[in-house]
């Protein structure tokens, strides 16, 4: 790294427009030599337009975007580069099947030729050596965990040289020591000023103890900035939302009964390249009651899910249903009414191009009233369906015959929601339902979750967000490498316990 | 009886080289394409138009090589067009195969009509057999010398993967389109090259078939030669050193029904001729799983997207 202190960025009066929707209007930002700076906003807030403003993916329709007082114009990312301000991004750019000695000599500028990789080596083991965090040049990058990919993600950008460092959303991903350990690094570096930080976040937890400043936006417009040593939590999240905030206690009733409804008996599943990553699962739900399973991504949990949703089978085990063995055929789904709500709903259960009234019926298109006589499709009976459902669910825009894959991803979510929820459930398995949403469609969605386990549904919920399990579940269970390694009822947890498990670190 | 086992081993080996050498040149070259993330599939074309050219140039300059460097260079000009056609929005890489396949086979028909009779000048072989009087051990060790070319582009392309800039630059276009473009990489033109250089070899194999062994020009020339090679590289795990070996495994596959026959055992010979085309049908069964993907496969491929 170059001496000297990072330059001093400003973005004055930016507005961006996208044909007839303003994303950004007139907002003002700057980054100090050596801050750390959170910003704030809900999804469509316009925090990344305006990232991608700073880092010379669009170009402003006004404003202008100075360095040290000089006014520049940057053009494209490489610019951006140029001025020493690099980015990471909430989904990681590193190429998988090769290794982090690879990764990171590819990303150079300017590649010789022949590759003289003792060379490459030396340097950057010299460069990781005045690093607060090592990560394994040899390692491929496919076989390192969520955290330490995100290490290599920012080891990156600093062996560029760059001296601003934009990091989206880094720690969605990581456990909250790994998220409090990166964090705490990065805020170090700061310190000693030889790093500015611009982070996006929805995590008030993390600005509180991180940041020194926060600008937040909503709707394209800046609506305040200032220091976080001077600010509350609820002010920054009113800030936010705009109104106060609806993060309210979730209405429970009393558990109903002690009716185990979904049993898995030693379940074990081997993922795409044959290795077994669910190694022996068993768990019991009962009537009423949401179980949630924490962990860190990569731990079996999508695997297990999709052994549930009938999108992969177990190599050993059983599933128990109302003490009854279960296949996911469809007849066993709909006697069972066993539903799913798995991650990434429009890759995984919608067909993008087919419209939302028929993504709606998937589960019922060949039943009364949509199928009249169990085969003749009637197009009137699914838009009925369809606009009841979207005005329950309050999905929009609300107009049935659109393809699904036009709707944005809490709409998205809210449609599955919809069909999964929309007949009697028993048993209902969720996969990180909010990952990527704003804070109102997540209240949503997780009201409708709670509501649905008040009927007497049996919940298992999968989330790699543990703020998420925590609100919602009854029982929280760990699941560490193939296995379920901690079980603890929701009252009284110590975050700090969790947290080891996840890691594999509780002796 | 014994000695006339030894003669089928040594006849085996000696075929896995005779018959191993085209498999070696076409797989090198799919390998290359398809570490930037394409497959072609023409290259059963390409092989048929290599050996036309390499025999047609051959015949009227009189000199071999010329014709082994004009095939190449014909094959790259397939797998160019390949290439550039699929560097357009929504085409697939497969179909285009197919139709590539289709084109390069009837243009080497078409233009191939006259040198079905007239007879070429052959590449040399390198007789490193001189030391032994074992007739048999003789015509095992009569090594083409395309094959020690292929042994070194084998080599060659080993280190450059692995060693260059525009080998990293292949692997990473072929791994995620989206981080090359990230990189600033051109996608389409590194594919278009990859693809390109991968038909050079091609050809290459091509003019093997017409100039070396069976050596001569005909229709039925290549017989899947092409195709298989993709099963060869998936087998191979897309490392060119690899290919070598699984081209000699294939090669002496091809060369056991023959040497059967030599030793007079003549039953089920149609059977032993296709074992080459059963053991790509086992590869393909074997590696191709729902429940797993492949181990160094190259993520921008379509066929495992």
């Amino acid at each position: 790294m170059n001496d000297g202190a990072p330059p001093d960025l400003q973005a004055l009066g930016i507005t961006k427009r996208f044909g007839p929707l303003t994303a950004l209007k007139d907002v003002n930002f700057r980054l100090q030599p050596g801050q750390f700076h959170a910003l704030l906003g809900e999804n469509g807030a316009g925090k990344s337009t305006l990232v991608k403003c700073i880092m010379g993916y669009y170009h402003p329709d006004e404003g202008q975007i100075s360095l040290d007082q000089q006014q520049v114009t940057i053009g494209s990312p490489r610019d951006a580069q140029a001025f020493g301000i690099g980015m990471v991004y909430q989904q990681f750019t590193l190429i998988p099947n090769m290794t982090v000695l690879e990764n990171l000599v590819i990303s150079k500028a300017k590649l010789t030729p022949v590759i003289n990789w003792q060379k490459e080596e030396h340097q950057l083991t010299q460069f990781m050596e005045k690093m607060p965090f090592k990560v394994s040049l040899t390692a491929r990058v496919s076989s390192l965990a969520a955290g330490e990919k995100q290490k290599v993600e920012i080891l990156k950008q600093l062996a560029l040289q760059n001296r601003i460092l934009i990091l989206d959303e880094p720690t969605s991903v990581l456990t909250p020591q790994e998220a409090d350990e990166m964090l705490g690094h990065l805020r170090a570096m700061t310190l000693g000023r030889q790093l500015s930080v611009l982070i996006i976040t929805h995590k008030l937890r993390e600005v509180a103890a991180f940041a020194d400043d926060v600008t937040v936006l909503r709707k394209g417009r800046f609506v305040g900035s200032g220091k976080v040593s001077e600010l509350k939590i609820t002010q920054m999240a009113e800030m936010m939302v705009g109104s106060e905030v609806t993060a309210k206690p979730k209405q429970r009733n009393d558990r109903l009964s002690k009716v185990p409804k979904l049993v898995l008996q030693d379940i074990r599943v081997k993922n795409d390249i044959g290795v077994e990553v669910v190694r022996g699962v068993h768990l019991t739900i009962h009537e009423g009651e949401i179980v949630g399973v924490a962990g860190v991504s990569g731990n079996g949990q999508h695997e297990l899910v999709e052994v549930l949703a009938g999108q992969r089978q177990a190599t050993a085990g059983a599933i128990r249903v109302d003490d009854q063995p279960f296949q996911p055929t469809r007849e066993k789904i709909r006697r069972h009414k066993v539903f799913c709500l798995p991650e990434e709903p429009l890759q995984n259960t919608c067909v993008g191009r087919m419209t939302v009234a028929e993504n709606l019926a998937f589960r019922n298109f060949d039943v009364e009233p949509h199928a009249v006589g169990g085969w003749l499709m009637s197009r009137p009976a699914l838009c009925r369906s369809a606009r009841g459902l979207i005005e329950r669910y309050n999905i929009n825009p609300p107009y049935p015959e659109i393809p699904i894959q036009s709707l944005s991803g809490g709409n998205v979510q809210r449609a599955v929601l919809a069909r999964e929820l929309s007949a009697d459930v028993e048993i209902l398995i969720i996969a990180n339902p909010c990952f990527g949403l704003d804070f109102l469609a997540m209240e949503e969605i997780r009201l409708q979750i709670v509501a649905a386990r008040n009927r007497g549904t049996a919940v298992l919920l999968v989330s790699e967000d543990l703020d998420e399990i925590l609100e919602l579940s009854d029982r929280t269970v760990v699941m560490f490498n193939g296995r379920l390694v901690y079980e603890t009822t929701s009252p009284g947890v110590d975050l700090a316990v969790i947290g080891r498990h996840m890691t594999g670190h509780a002796a | 009886m014994e000695a006339g086992w030894w003669g089928v081993l040594i006849a085996v080996l000696g075929g896995a080289i005779r018959i191993g050498t085209p498999f070696l040149f076409v797989s090198l070259g799919e390998c290359l394409t398809e570490k930037s993330g394409r497959i072609n599939l023409g290259l059963e074309g390409t092989l048929v138009m290599g050996a036309m050219a390499g025999y047609a140039v051959s015949l009227h300059s009189g000199s071999p090589w010329l014709g082994v460097l004009c095939a190449g260079l014909a094959g790259m000009a397939l797998g160019a067009l390949h290439s550039w056609l699929c560097s357009f929005q929504r085409v697939n890489d497969i179909a285009v195969g197919i139709a590539m396949m289709l084109f390069g086979t009837g243009l080497a028909f078409f233009l191939g009509k006259p040198y079905i009779q007239p007879s070429a000048p052959r590449l040399p072989s390198i007789d490193l057999g001189a030391w032994s009087d074992i007739p048999q051990l003789k015509a095992a060790l009569q090594i083409n010398a395309l094959f020690l070319v292929g042994i070194v582009v084998a080599i060659a392309l080993t280190w450059m993967l692995k060693n260059t800039a525009w080998g990293l630059k292949v692997r990473v276009v072929g791994e995620s389109a989206d981080a090359a473009r990230a990189l600033g990489l051109p996608v389409d033109r590194i594919r278009i090259m990859s693809t390109a250089q991968g038909g050079f070899l091609a050809g290459i194999g091509g003019s093997y078939l017409s100039l070396y062994y069976p050596f001569n020009w005909s229709e039925g020339l290549s017989s899947g030669q092409g195709l298989m090679a993709v099963a060869l590289v998936i087998f191979a795990r897309w490392q060119p050193m690899a290919c070598l070996w699984v081209s000699l495994l294939w090669g002496g596959a091809a060369a056991l029904g023959p040497s059967l026959q030599s030793v007079g055992i003549t039953g089920g010979y149609y059977i032993f001729n296709a074992i080459p085309y059963i053991m790509t049908l086992a590869v393909m069964i074997i590696t191709c799983s729902p429940r797993r993907t492949l181990v160094g496969v190259p993520h921008e491929l379509t066929v495992t997207r």
